[in-house]
């Protein structure tokens, strides 16, 4: 699926977890927006990339056992969506854990794994996924 | 703005119509509509088509045109437009369709839906769907649509002490209307054990919280209310229309128990309407999965926040409960053809308005509402029809 700018034009935030931060108002966005949802003109200029620490804590999560093709070799995999220490909330799988074992609370830290291929041959693209941490 | 009246309706049995293309539904939904209407081809003004990505289906864009043509228009050149919201396409379309009659710009308007699935594969279906939520930040993720719904789901349990008991109320009311509807992709009640002991889409989501795959058309044929008593005796008034927007990707909403953008579509058809939500007898709601309906319940204010799963497993939306909710079957069981799911919700809203629903008729309807959702609720469209 797509072409290789597609993906690495969202490396930074995929791999590193750049967000931006409306100085503005204070608010905390991730993936980068141009313009803040809530200040609009008084945010332009005034949006700064920030990195997220990667630390959060599973807001919802469910099992996928229904697919598309470039995912069925992870199946059942667990999808979560995670709050963020600085507030944002991010989807991604949850890895290195029993779907049994998680639950709504569960402390994780984001870390860089393969999240597809272009075909068997193909790059390999990377980004966040989460897995628990010891609380 | 003139009013604007339904005078016409038409649909094709939803399900896997193997032996249809997508342009032979459109025709024979749009044909069933003008028939209906009592027109003839040449008394459309212009074509609204409602499709959510025939491109990916069937290989096809264009669409507005190829059903145009199909139809038998082309004599005139009449304008002919594809509207695309996701799965609240079929809705966008009849909204866009209403705005045109309304603003004086047409006098006859037809408006389709349409979409045909069934010719790609389950898995391609999924990936398909999954166009719908934000494709960089959600789907290249893993993320399906009914993954979306499913944390929905689980969070509502968390917050609320909901059940997959109460879930599972939806689709067995929806498999118990569908089974009296002849258009019904599954004429077939079942039991909540059936929900319950499904295989997982998307855990706590099985495979009956969820709506199939569907190929299906439906069209109505819109006019001003002023000359709509040429055409028809009993013309069903549109007198609220509302759509509203949010954010594509799920985690980025305000609060995902909330459909924020059903929120605001609801009260703006509702005040355009002077209308209350204790007015609407018979509803026709978004049930692309159990938790939507559920979810959708409590946005349009047929109950509070968090107290939508018991009203639904109490019986409160069956027919003869406290409002009729999906009498056609649903999503879940009338069939989900994405682009005709809007057009359709109109149509059996129509015909319990005329008193034409046979056995699942709600006694005395005169008013009624549809719910369209786009997405994991990025679009919502509202409309409030109502007997003349």
């Amino acid at each position: 699926m797509g072409s290789i700018p597609r993906f690495w034009r969202e490396n930074p935030s995929r791999y590193n977890l750049v967000g931006v931060k409306c100085n503005n108002c204070g608010r905390v966005f991730f993936p980068p927006r141009e313009i803040c949802p809530v200040c609009h003109r008084k945010s332009i200029g005034k949006m700064k990339p920030i990195h997220l620490s990667g630390k959060g804590s599973v807001y919802s999560y469910t099992v996928v056992e229904d697919t598309p093709e470039e995912f069925a070799m992870l199946k059942p995999y667990v999808l979560a969506m995670v709050e963020m220490e600085e507030g944002v909330k991010i989807t991604s799988q949850l890895i290195d854990v029993k779907p049994e074992d998680v639950h709504i609370g569960m402390k994780v830290e984001a870390v860089l794994r393969k999240l597809g291929t272009e075909g068997s041959s193909g790059i390999i693209h990377y980004g966040y996924k989460f897995r628990p941490v010891n609380e | 703005m003139r009013d604007v009246a339904i005078i016409g309706i038409g649909d094709t049995v939803f399900g896997e119509l193997w032996d249809s293309s997508l342009r032979k539904i459109g025709i024979e939904a749009g044909i069933a509509a003008i028939n209906d209407a009592g027109i003839s081809g040449d008394d459309v003004d212009a074509l609204y088509v409602g499709n959510m990505s025939a491109g990916k289906f069937i290989e096809q864009e264009h669409l507005a045109a190829l059903i145009a043509d199909y139809a038998g228009l082309t004599k005139n050149h009449i304008p002919a437009t594809r509207v695309e919201a996701g799965g609240a396409s079929g809705a966008l379309a009849l909204r866009e369709g209403y705005l045109s009659v309304a603003s004086g710009a047409y006098d006859i308007v037809v408006v389709g839906g349409a979409e045909k699935m069934t010719d790609v594969g389950d898995d391609e279906i999924t990936k398909i769907q999954a166009a719908a939520i934000d494709q960089e930040w959600e789907s290249v993720f893993g993320a399906t649509l009914p993954s979306l719904y499913a944390m929905i789901a689980r969070r509502y349990m968390h917050e609320y002490g909901a059940t997959r008991e109460q879930f599972a109320s939806v689709p067995v009311k929806n498999h118990a209307n569908a089974a009296k509807n002849p258009k019904a992709q599954y004429r077939k009640a079942i039991k909540p054990e059936t929900v319950l002991n499904a295989s997982m889409v998307a855990d706590p989501l099985g495979m009956f919280d969820c709506s199939p795959n569907s190929d299906g058309a439906a069209a109505v044929v819109l006019a001003p209310m002023e000359i709509a008593k040429k055409y028809t005796d009993t013309p069903i008034k549109i007198s609220g229309s509302g759509q509203a927007s949010d954010t594509l990707a799920l985690h980025q909403r305000r609060d995902i128990l909330t459909m924020d953008a059903t929120v605001h579509a609801s009260r703006m058809a509702l005040k355009q309407a002077r209308r209350e939500v204790k007015d609407i007898q018979v509803a026709e709601v978004n049930d692309n999965y159990s938790i939507s309906e559920i979810i959708a319940l409590e946005d349009i204010g047929f109950v509070e926040k968090g107290k939508g799963a018991e009203f639904s497993y109490s019986g409160q939306t069956m027919i003869g409960g406290k409002v009729a909710v999906n009498t056609s079957g649903g999503l879940k069981a009338r069939g989900n053809p994405l682009g005709a799911t809007g057009i359709a919700q109109a149509v059996e809203i129509v015909r319990q308005l005329r008193g034409e629903a046979g056995e699942r008729q709600v006694d005395g309807a005169t008013v009624g509402l549809t719910h369209n959702l786009g997405g994991s609720g990025s679009t919502a469209l509202v409309h409030i029809l109502e007997v003349a």
